[in-house]
């Protein structure tokens, strides 16, 4: 009986072959197009929670990234969301209302509306990958709680000054608008992404097609990247920096490594977000949603990128199932979650991904085979 | 096994027949309600929660409208702007609602009215006063006053009755509500010849306000303006007499929960706060309804949030009545026609801008332990 441990390793070092890598694609392209349809039969209500699974799954998988797989202890993703929301949120809205004249959504498949959304979503991204190298730096000196100081100061940073942030231009009232237009860059100079009320009225553009394409493009980023020689970096830093660097693993490298890529997923997911009908707020920076995150990977697997996924999607579908237990369902939650981490404590998949699990578990049964 | 699962299966399927065969023969009118029914706070929720299954029960109790009773769908939001998106759109699209009730923070209205305006079906917030809810389409209405209107009474108290012409307000700088409040307070009050001597703002949260109470005890104000939400005001209080600070506080609706009392003991002894109502008011409406709520709820007395949700409740109810049909656009012209509705909250109008116009009562916190004692009403205009 081979150690969980030799599993591990075995399935890091095998090169990924043909399927492996068309696996998680396909896996996604599936999930997506069954959202969609699912969307399109069942109603709207169905629709939007697929959009906050999708979203979630997002921030989950990048978060993986400097959790799971780099082993860095950060709880100040929703920071970086919160940048990423709030920077593609002012570029379409303040964009749309250049443009088009209003902040309504423009109909149609696709038409600049979007366009201003993918410029939003990459804009939102960098900046969040830029603000993640910044954070990234500290960690070379810092580690375990001292770094999750660090990144929680972080998220409450972002939090208080974007509360900070004056009223934004109301989309509803022509003269307004008007008294933007004619001087955007005087009015962008005050800075409105509007306080404690959050950033609003932002057109909805981030459909399931959208945020599923995402969710598909940021795990085929995620699985890449584990499997590549960065990913066994990664993972080397997390069981023992000193043998790392003894290998010759650059530690400081790797781990601003880590951070960007994560922040840089992370500006996505909160781009998409403020794209899909949701309300901005400064609270969508703080700590409570890092931790959201934070339980989500860990639910999934330190460094399994279909855990993640998986853990995402009962997360955001199993509060909404209990709904007719009213006030016990989040206590309800939390038993589950601490069952779930004395059960199985390395949580759903561990380091591995779903189909390096399934198979072995089919060869298990089978009487005679061999492991 | 399989036999004596099956008749549980069946024996299960019972109580379901006989319920069907009991049910009369139009079909229920169904309507939701979201609300914070969870988290920091839940009384706000509860309370809204529990006066519009007051106003339900007993027009069920009349036989419905026009023959058909009033079902409500409910879900908690948790007092998050994403769960209360999730919430509405569930109420609106899968449950089908003819309309919606909620939220008390505007907030979470503001998150939701837009889902609401798409699908036009009418929401009613029985208590989020900011004025920007209602500007999220001609769906959106309130039973409510806004806060403008608030920030001007609790001035007018403050300069009128209190004699009080300095004022430091503390403001939570998370809460929309706190914020908008905060600005119509200090704008009215300097209006009427008030001099705000500090400015102070904290977290929503937060444990320990010494340094802001500090800067606060310097500035010597005759009055202290705090228009944030009931666990942390209960904590301020506590904290500021504890320094030495004398001078009362006022505050706003965010105010009116039990647990305030509960958090603050006699710390907030002699300290007012406008309200939508007391329960203590001098009519006939306010005693009746105090005493149904008091039979049905155990003996709680209700606070305003609960008296604003059967206001919203019973408010919907005449307009099902008067509406020519239940699609959304009827129904909606219905809600808009109110006037003079002889609400627990005062009488009723909804203006042109879908806000109700009435007037504003404020409330001290009076006694041992302390409990809201009517004192006078602010007239609107």
């Amino acid at each position: 009986m081979p150690s969980a441990l030799d599993a591990t390793t075995n399935a890091q070092l095998r090169r990924p072959n043909l399927p492996l890598i068309t696996l998680p694609w396909l896996a996604c392209a599936l999930l997506g197009l069954a959202m969609l349809m699912l969307g399109r039969f069942l109603g709207s209500y169905q629709e939007t929670l697929m959009q906050q699974v999708g979203i979630f799954a997002i921030a989950a998988v990048s978060l993986n990234i400097v959790n799971g797989l780099a082993g860095q202890f950060s709880m100040g993703h929703a920071g970086f969301m919160a940048v990423g929301a709030y920077v593609a949120a002012a570029t379409t809205y303040y964009g749309s209302l250049l443009h088009f004249n209003t902040a309504e959504l423009q109909p149609g498949l696709f038409n600049f509306g979007h366009v201003l959304m993918l410029i939003g979503l990459l804009a939102g991204a960098l900046v969040a990958a830029a603000l993640g190298y910044l954070v990234g730096l500290p960690s070379l000196r810092l580690r375990g709680d001292y770094l999750a100081i660090v990144t929680l100061g972080f998220g409450e940073i972002v939090r208080v000054l974007l509360q900070q942030t004056s009223p934004q231009v109301n989309g509803k009232d022509p003269a307004e608008i008007a008294a933007f237009t004619d001087a955007p860059l005087r009015t962008l100079a005050r800075i409105p992404l509007n306080g404690a009320l959050g950033f609003e009225g932002v057109p909805a553009y981030a459909t399931n097609l959208w945020i599923w394409t995402f969710v598909g493009i940021t795990c085929l980023a995620a699985y890449r990247i584990k499997e590549s020689s960065s990913g066994r970096a990664f993972l080397s830093i997390r069981e023992d920096e000193i043998a790392a660097r003894a290998m010759g693993i650059n530690l400081t490298k790797y781990k601003v490594r880590a951070f960007v890529l994560a922040a840089f997923f992370a500006g996505i997911a909160g781009g998409l977000l403020a794209h899909a009908g949701v309300t901005t707020s400064p609270i969508d920076a703080g700590f409570q949603r890092s931790f959201e995150i934070i339980i989500v990977v860990v639910l999934g697997g330190l460094g399994s990128i279909s855990g993640a996924v998986l853990a995402a999607i009962v997360f955001v579908l199993l509060p909404q199932v209990l709904h007719p237990i009213k006030d016990y369902r989040l206590v309800i939650f939390a038993l589950l979650l601490i069952s779930m981490m004395l059960l199985r404590p390395k949580g759903l998949f561990g380091v591995r991904e779903i189909w390096n699990i399934l198979p072995r578990r089919a060869a298990h049964t089978k009487p005679g085979a061999t492991p | 096994m399989r036999k004596a699962l099956l008749a549980l299966a069946t024996l299960a399927l019972i109580p379901c027949i006989a319920q069907a065969a009991a049910q009369p023969p139009a079909a229920p009118i169904t309507i939701g309600h979201y609300g914070s029914l969870t988290g920091s706070e839940a009384t706000f929720g509860q309370s809204t929660s529990n006066g519009i299954k007051l106003a339900i029960e007993q027009i069920n109790a009349k036989g419905g409208i026009n023959g058909q009773l009033i079902l409500l769908k409910e879900y908690d939001t948790k007092g998050d702007a994403k769960e209360a998106t999730l919430a509405v759109t569930r109420l609106v699209k899968s449950d089908k609602v003819v309309a919606v009730l909620g939220e008390v923070a505007s907030k979470l209205s503001l998150a939701a009215a837009p889902v609401c305006q798409e699908a036009q079906v009418p929401m009613i917030s029985p208590s989020s006063t900011n004025p920007r809810v209602t500007q999220a389409g001609d769906y959106i209405f309130r039973v409510c006053f806004i806060d403008p209107f608030q920030g001007l009474a609790g001035a007018k108290f403050a300069t009128g009755t209190l004699k009080a012409m300095n004022a430091a307000v503390l403001i939570d700088q998370a809460q929309a509500y706190a914020v908008g409040l905060g600005e119509q307070f200090q704008l009215n009050y300097t209006k009427l010849g008030g001099k705000i001597v500090s400015t102070q703002t904290y977290s929503g949260g937060a444990q320990d306000f010494t340094a802001q109470l500090t800067a606060i005890r310097t500035a010597k104000p005759d009055i202290i303006y705090i228009p944030g939400y009931y666990t942390d005001v209960g904590n301020i209080a506590v904290q500021a007499r504890k320094m030495g600070i004398t001078a009362p506080l006022l505050g706003g609706d965010g105010w009116d929960s039990a647990e305030l009392a509960k958090i603050a003991k006699d710390a907030i002894e002699g300290s007012y706060y406008t309200n939508h109502y007391a329960p203590d008011q001098p009519d006939a409406k306010v005693v009746q309804f105090i005493a149904d709520y008091r039979k049905a709820f155990g003996n709680q007395t209700p606070d305003g949030l609960a008296a604003l949700g059967y206001d919203a409740a019973n408010i919907l109810f005449a307009a099902i009545k008067n509406s020519k049909s239940l699609a959304g656009p009827d129904l909606r012209a219905a809600i808009a026609a109110t006037k003079d509705f002889p609400g627990v909250t005062g009488n009723i109008t909804l203006n042109k801008d879908r806000d109700a116009e009435k007037a504003c009562v404020v409330v001290e916190l009076a006694g041992d332990p302390p409990q809201p004692k009517y004192v006078t009403t602010v007239a609107p205009r």
